[in-house]
């Protein structure tokens, strides 16, 4: 079982002994890093990362911020990354969110790039303080075979090092890594490195220089289905008369190893634990509470095995495919449901309205690739703005819906890459006057006045010709 | 003050209607009710399944409605389709009738330009619904034509709801058929309405109806041979007039130049066979005028009568020569099958299995007739015998159209739905005129007894009068009673009516419901489940085999390349799919690798019962794949005659290739409780070959309840 590879990615213990020039901003020279902890999760498909960095100011200057440092490979999979540190004493700790900006630093180091935290207080000369970091990874497991026979369990690769990345000189780290069973076919060794259940523990390591960098390679089981939504296009419909209409459109896809060969139901329905034990049978979408009139269908007409489970505080649907994902295959389906409006459109004091809704996938464990969110605010709405907690594309279209004369303002936003931390709540703001409510029933009733009208005229000319 | 009621109640009495205004507004609510009733009572589909395209042919016709909408007219009429009989190929545009689809698009122009943001396949499922709801109103002209405005309103509330169309035109049926029947029955109505008024208007209108049905539906054959046979009648009976000549000419020779502009019509109006019984008509036609002519010309009858024998022989011997020449040279095509199979429906079975295999082309049974009419199955002599009573032009249309339909009816199931106007038409004569002379009895008599009353036995009266007035206890008492009797019948049918539609034609047969062990609904939607993974999960390019039933299906909701469809335009094709399924599995892969196909589809009812599916179509496929191919013999795969699929089956039933992918892994699968592993419930038997092993074949998908099976065609072995 455990049977450390010393020797397939020969590469050993690789130290980027980096030059430092002397005009890197002083920041970096003076922070050190006395203590670090990293545990990685990879017991699903999204790597978690929680980060604990005791930061020490060894500079004569105060300084507020603190570097974080990626590697340009993980920078592409990094879907977020939040600090927090803990402010207060012994019981009384309260966590506070810290601001985190992407930034460029001069010379990086083999494209590193690098993530600024800023403090509310500068660190001064001699202080220290400690910073929680929860960064997340999507896609940073390769299945591996990357083929797999319905039979079969997925393995996956993770690739890290067992140091952490990092600008600062590091006193003393220790990597724990948590793998979602006791499968592990192998992890590279740096000493001292041991596994013990599902934990692997590298380190402690002591006084490593800024960017020392060792690679590892872990090869674990991982049947955690890879949820992975492609597109994701979610259209959020105002209507003032008390409904907000939701539509979501899913390409899903299995994103872990590839199914070969056979599928056979004979084996999927007698023996489902040893069959098909990384497919994706049903996902549960975690909705608002008062939800209602949900509908789960695809091109091809509606899809009926799905359940939903509703209560005061969340609504709950449970939905299965047409039929079992394994790796590789794909399905694309509809959800939409219906809000009662009050709980998402509110009024501002300065006679504005602003819907309240969140952002990302309703779906839990999921990563999306990218997603669209589209706000159709009712006709004759004016400035839309919109406040989104993260950096998104922002657009604005026209859609024509039923009665529509000069058509809706949509405001369009983008995002590549979310995780489920990413639902927290986003604001469109908008002015409308209530007497635009009115316009489509008139259209409506006038319609129909003047095909009585109609009706009435060509009676009486009908009646005037017999005569 | 004090003239203020007055002048009230004369603005009361001005508002109040007079009897004319009255009926025409009980009338216009009753045609309004009507109009709405024969679209509801068709949603039943809807509301127990959902929005969607029922069974095989409505997919076609949705795919292709589709197409017209995103690539418009000009592009669908050049289309050609490269993802149906894979290789060949099929010329879309030139091969089907466009009315359905033209409809339904510009429909959903009308809508989109109303702002109404409707999906075309909302706009599809709802045509057959919104077209019945226009034919109760065509039935009501029609039988206003025909007999009087009673008898229409009751033609109008029996079509709305007669089971014979509303198992062709519930929501979701997109078919030919649902908007046909209204086309048909309009251009018989504007023609009965030409030939009544002589009118150039009303012809000119029949001939567009015409032109709508020919778009529509292949059907029309049937308008341009029972309008000549009318014609003939008429002129048969002496019935020849003006209006007649006028009727029939400018709407034949109209309605010919619009039908030849559709391109799967074109010439064939002028050159098949079975368009030359109304070109015959035409020429007679001018013979008479002109013999008329020469008639009034000619004050001698002795010499007219002379002139007349020499002008019909010769007539009708150039017509004779002309036919014969055609038929020789090749010019006029002889009839075409189906039409065979219609005047001799042994024809089909003899000769193409094909036509035969389908279930819809069968005889009809009594039950369905009983089914499909109800009450009208006896109203309808009983209609005839009015309209024999009361003989005009358009009763003698309408006799005729019944007694034809019925005929056709006879032959094919699916012509019910022809004869389902004609056959409401002539009830409603019957309902209409019997109640109708029920209530003048019950009235009429009223009046006597008053004025009797009044007047006392003081008037001297006719003998027959009093023997009347003797019976008159009995015969209101009677009345009363045949009034509730037939008022009890028409409600009998409504009932059944309704049951019908929500029990058995609401169906969509893609979804397939059933009552589980607690008497829950189940669901099995493998058909979908089995076409949405083609969809998602094979490559864009892979080709499908299966039997023909299922290829609109997979190209319209799978999106992949099948090698036969339901358009059977080349058996064939056809027969080289049977004679592969048919096959031992090393003989079938030479055929399946020879025609490129990727992926083979079977549809496999024993787990759940579905008796509809491959095994029970198999007799089919070895029927057509021999009539092509020799090499398959049908009593290879009997025992005494009969289908097995038990241990007792023949050898060769046992180890083709439909067998195998049918029954692969199928030995391990308990299906019931106290049975053996490998029931096949849809057959009631234990299968006979429980070792299935496929070489060049692999299980690709099996849908949750097994309905639908999906095999991968491995790629060649390597030669070393």
């Amino acid at each position: 079982m455990e049977a450390p590879i010393r020797a397939r990615e020969a590469l050993g213990f690789i130290l980027f002994s980096l030059l430092f020039s002397i005009c890197r901003s002083s920041s970096l020279n003076h922070l050190l890093i006395s203590n670090a902890e990293r545990r990685i999760d990879l017991s699903s498909h999204i790597v978690k990362v929680y980060l604990t960095l005791k930061v020490e100011n060894a500079g004569s200057t105060p300084t507020s911020e603190v570097f974080l440092s990626f590697p340009p490979t993980q920078v592409d999979h990094l879907a977020t990354v939040e600090a927090l540190v803990t402010k207060g004493k012994r019981k009384k700790t309260t966590l506070v969110r810290l601001d985190v900006k992407p930034t460029e630093l001069p010379d990086a180091p083999n494209d590193a790039k690098y993530f600024a935290i800023y403090l509310e207080n500068p660190l001064k000369s001699g202080e220290s303080t400690t910073l929680e970091v929860l960064y997340l990874l999507t896609h940073s497991q390769e299945p591996f075979p990357a083929e797999i026979a319905q039979s079969e369990s997925q393995l996956v690769y993770y690739r890290d090092s067992a140091l952490i990345l990092s600008p600062y000189h590091i006193k003393q780290q220790t990597t724990f890594i948590k793998t979602p069973s006791t499968k592990v076919e192998s992890f590279t060794r740096v000493e001292p490195s041991n596994r013990a259940g599902t934990e692997i523990k590298y380190g402690p390591y002591e006084d490593h220089p800024p960017y020392s960098f060792s690679p590892i390679l872990i090869h674990f089981e991982n049947n955690s289905p890879f949820a992975v939504v492609e597109e994701l296009v979610r259209e959020v419909e105002i209507s003032h008369w008390g409904n907000l209409q939701v539509t979501e459109q899913y390409t899903l896809v299995h994103a872990g190893a590839r199914h070969k060969g056979v599928f056979s139901r004979v084996d999927f329905q007698s023996r489902p634990t040893l069959n098909g034990a990384s497919s994706l049978r049903y996902l549960l979408a975690r909705l608002p509470p008062r939800v209602h009139s949900v509908y789960y269908r695809d091109e091809i007409g509606n899809i009926s095995s799905s359940h939903l489970r509703t209560d005061s505080r969340k609504s709950e649907l449970e939905i299965e495919p047409r039929y079992p994902l394994f790796g590789g295959w794909k399905a694309t389906f509809v959800i939409g449901y219906g809000l009662p409006l009050q709980d998402f459109l509110f009024e501002t004091s300065d006679d504005r309205r602003y819907l309240n809704f969140t952002f990302g996938c309703p779906l839990l464990e999921t990563v999306v690739d990218k997603l669209t969110i589209k706000v159709v605010l009712p006709e004759g709405s004016k400035d839309p703005s919109a406040v989104v907690p993260f950096p998104v594309e922002q657009h604005l279209e026209t859609k024509y819906s039923y009665l529509d004369v000069v058509g809706r303002t949509v405001v369009v936003m983008e995002k590549k890459n979310l995780v489920p931390t990413h639902n927290s709540h986003f604001q469109v703001y908008y002015t409308f006057k209530p007497i635009f409510m009115l316009a489509e029933p008139l259209m409506l009733a006038s319609a129909f006045f003047l095909f009585f009208v109609a009706c009435v005229a060509y009676l009486h000319i009908d009646l005037s010709i017999r005569k | 003050m004090a003239t203020m009621p007055a002048s009230a109640s004369d603005l009361l009495k001005s508002f109040k209607l007079k009897t004319k205004q009255q009926e025409l507004l009980i009338r216009v609510s009753i045609l309004c009710l009507v109009y709405i009733l024969a679209f509801i009572t068709r949603l039943f589909s809807v509301l127990r399944y959902e929005s969607m395209i029922h069974e095989f042919d409505p997919y076609f016709n949705y795919r292709t409605t589709l197409y017209l909408t995103e690539n418009g007219f000009y592009d669908f009429w050049n289309w050609f389709d490269y993802e149906s009989w894979y290789p060949l190929g099929r010329i879309v545009g030139g091969t089907l009738y466009p009315g359905l689809m033209v409809t339904a698009v510009l429909i959903y122009r009308i809508l989109r330009f109303l702002r109404f943001a409707v999906h075309i396949r909302e706009v599809c499922v709802l045509t057959a619904p919104f077209f019945a709801s226009n034919t109760t109103l065509v039935a009501y002209f029609f039988g206003k034509e025909i007999w009087d405005s009673g008898a229409g309103l009751v033609a109008a509330i029996l079509i709305a709801v007669c089971p014979g169309y509303i198992s062709r035109s519930v929501a979701g049926s997109y078919d030919n058929e649902g908007v046909a029947i209204f086309a048909l029955l309009f251009t018989f109505y504007v023609f009965v309405k030409a030939v009544n008024t002589g009118s150039l208007a009303w012809s000119l209108a029949s001939a567009f109806g015409y032109f709508y049905m020919v778009s529509a539906w292949g059907g029309y054959v049937f308008i341009i041979n029972l309008i000549p046979l009318y014609v003939l009648v008429l002129l048969i009976t002496g019935r020849y007039s003006m209006r007649l000549y006028v009727a029939y000419n400018c709407m034949y020779i109209l309605g010919m130049l619009l039908a030849m502009q559709i391109r799967f019509v074109g010439f064939q109006h002028v050159q098949s066979g079975e368009h030359m019984a109304a070109m015959g008509v035409f020429f007679l036609m001018q013979v008479f005028y002109f013999l008329d002519w020469v008639k009034h010309m000619l004050s001698d009858t002795k010499l007219f009568q002379a002139f007349l024998r020499i002008t019909v022989t010769s007539a009708v011997a150039v017509g004779g020569i002309a036919l014969g020449l055609g038929m020789v040279s090749g010019y006029i095509s002889p009839w075409t099958g189906r039409f065979y199979s219609l005047l001799d429906p042994t024809y089909a079975k003899d000769h193409i299995p094909i036509i035969a295999s389908v279930s819809e082309h069968q005889p009809t049974a009594w039950s369905s007739f009983m089914f499909d009419f109800h009450i009208l199955l006896f109203l309808f002599p009983a209609g005839l015998y009015f309209c024999f009573k009361r003989l005009s032009d358009a009763t003698i249309f309408i006799v005729m159209y019944g007694l034809t339909s019925m005929y056709f009816a006879g032959v094919m199931v699916r012509l019910i739905l022809v004869a389902t106007p004609a056959v409401c038409l002539i009830s409603a004569i019957a309902v209409s005129t019997t109640v109708k002379n029920l209530t003048v009895l019950l009235r009429s008599k009223n009046k006597v007894v008053q004025t009797g009353s009044t007047k006392g036995s003081g008037g001297s009266k006719s003998s027959s009068k009093a023997l009347l007035d003797q019976s008159q206890p009995f015969q209101k008492n009677g009345a009363i009673a045949l009034l509730f009797g037939a008022f009890y019948l028409l409600s009998r049918y409504a009932t059944h009516c309704t049951w019908v539609t929500s029990e058995a034609y609401s169906s969509p047969s893609i979804v397939l419901a059933a009552r589980g062990a607690h008497g829950n609904r189940v669901i099995f939607d493998d058909y979908r489940e089995a076409y949405f993974w083609l969809r998602q999960n094979t490559p864009q390019d892979a080709k499908v085999m299966s039997w023909w039933d299922y290829g609109y299906q997979i190209t319209a909701m799978g999106n992949r390349t099948v090698i036969v469809d339901n358009n059977t335009w080349n058996n064939t094709h056809i027969a080289t799919v049977g004679r592969a399924m048919s096959s031992y599995e090393d003989e079938a892969i030479e055929i399946i690798r020879s025609l490129d196909v990727d992926y083979v589809l079977v549809v496999f009812g024993g787990v759940t019962g579905y008796s509809s599916d491959d095994i029970n179509k198999f007799l089919w496929m070895v029927r057509i794949g021999g009539g092509v191919f020799p090499v398959i013999k049908e009593p290879d795969y009997l025992v005494n005659g009969e289908y097995r699929v038990d241990k007792g089956a023949a050898p060769k039933m046992l180890n083709c290739l439909m067998y195998k992918l049918c029954y692969y892994r199928f030995g391990e699968m308990m299906t019931e409780y106290g049975k053996p592993p490998g029931y096949d419930r849809a057959r009631g038997v234990e299968i006979g070959n429980k070792d299935v092993k496929l070489e060049h074949l692999e299980e690709a998908f099996t849908t949750s309840n097994w309905i639908v099976r999906i095999y991968r065609v491995k790629p060649a072995n390597n030669r070393w």
